[in-house]
């Protein structure tokens, strides 16, 4: 049982650690704003989570677990509304996103830093 | 595993400070600021299952507060000029000439 | 809310709605200090009482920030959610790795079709919550959403969630 517990604790911290290098990687290579912000959506909801449950299933003794809930539904209210108001004042101020359309004219390149 | 899992997050900070500093418009660079706190909730909270020392969890959801007030504060200033993204700025992400 | 209750519908029935704020403070103080002295237990009830008599100033304690009507049925929905964010996980996960060639960026407005403020608060909140889709505005009952390819807005646009948000509200 014990052993049970330990290999999904490690399971969920390297699939966290995964999705989190994922949208490390992402945030480098997407071509603009607004699809980078779909990889740090990835992760702020599953690779946190991921790893807040592999941390939770490391050591079962009380209010530690809870805390670590507490930080887990803290992360996923937040991280929508934070870029829920990130997008909306990078349109109002309009940064035009990339799409089909312009990407046929070199959208691509021109956006690399 | 804690440690690997804590390089792999170092990793991801570096990754976010890279875009922080390149990042052609301002938003990416908020993004990434916003990126890098989340990340360091969990860097920190997973020191303080490496050092043996849960107390840190604590320090960890004032953070995660103090990121959110802060890029929420930043973004109350986004109908000043400083913010207004100008499409033909050298960076221009998007529009075709 | 119990609307038959309150005799004035300019005042409704607060009574538990605060309640249930009181309660949701006092198990957060309790959890987060883990020392349970009569000192640290009375300063933890004078800084509730402090917060709900700032919260009644700020006429802020009512249905939408303590919402008890969706107590019952908000679990499952959580449940579904989650399912619905492992898949997106993966796909955006996918597009990442694949590359640039595979994304299709698309901006787009789709309609929520909830009756109340609250249930295409949650509608909008729940796009945003599953990578690959962001609401970026919300007007009426119009919500514009970015999303990283084309599939993501087609499966919004089937409305399973739209739905199910829906049945959440009535």
């Amino acid at each position: 049982m014990e052993l049970i517990v330990d290999i999904s604790s490690a399971l969920c911290l390297l699939l966290g650690s995964f999705l989190c290098l994922s949208g490390g990687v992402g945030i480098m290579r997407l071509p603009d704003f607004y699809t980078r912000m779909h990889a740090v959506g990835v992760t702020d909801t599953l690779g946190a989570g991921l790893i807040l449950i592999g941390l939770m299933l490391q050591n079962p003794e009380g209010l530690v677990e809870i805390k670590l809930l507490l930080i887990l539904v803290m992360t996923l209210f937040i991280s929508p509304v934070a870029s829920h108001a990130l997008a909306k004042a990078a349109l109002r101020n309009h940064l035009v996103p990339l799409s089909d359309r312009n990407e046929n004219n070199g959208g691509t390149e021109s956006s690399k830093p | 595993m804690l440690i690997a899992a804590t390089i792999a997050i170092l990793v991801v900070m570096i990754l976010g400070i890279i875009r922080g500093i390149t990042g052609p418009t301002l938003y990416d660079r908020i993004l990434a600021v916003n990126m890098f706190g989340t990340k360091t909730v969990l860097l920190i909270s997973l020191l303080g299952f490496v050092m043996g020392r849960p107390d840190f969890l604590d320090i960890a959801i004032v953070y995660a507060l103090i990121n959110f007030i802060s890029i929420i504060g930043v973004l109350h200033f986004s109908d000043s000029a400083v913010f207004r993204h100008d499409p033909h700025d050298s960076e221009s992400t998007t529009k075709e000439s | 809310m119990p609307e038959n209750k309150s005799p004035d519908p300019e005042k409704p029935n607060l009574l538990p709605h605060t309640i249930s704020l009181f309660l949701t403070l006092s198990v957060f103080w309790l959890l987060n200090s883990g020392h349970y002295t009569l000192l640290i237990l009375s300063l933890g009830l004078i800084s509730i009482a402090l917060v709900l008599y700032i919260a009644h100033r700020m006429d802020v304690v009512d249905h939408e920030s303590q919402p008890l009507h969706l107590t019952l049925k908000i679990p499952g929905y959580f449940l579904w959610l989650t399912k619905e964010m492992i898949l997106s996980n993966i796909s955006v996960v996918k597009h990442i790795w694949l590359g640039n060639e595979t994304i299709s960026p698309v901006l787009t407005t789709i309609k929520a079709n909830q009756k109340t403020d609250m249930g295409k608060v949650i509608y909008a909140n729940s796009i945003t919550l599953t990578p690959g889709t962001v609401a970026v505005d919300l007007v009426g009952d119009q919500i514009t959403v970015h999303a990283i390819s084309r599939e993501n807005i087609a499966a919004l646009q089937a409305g399973e969630m739209d739905r199910r948000v829906c049945r959440l509200e009535d």
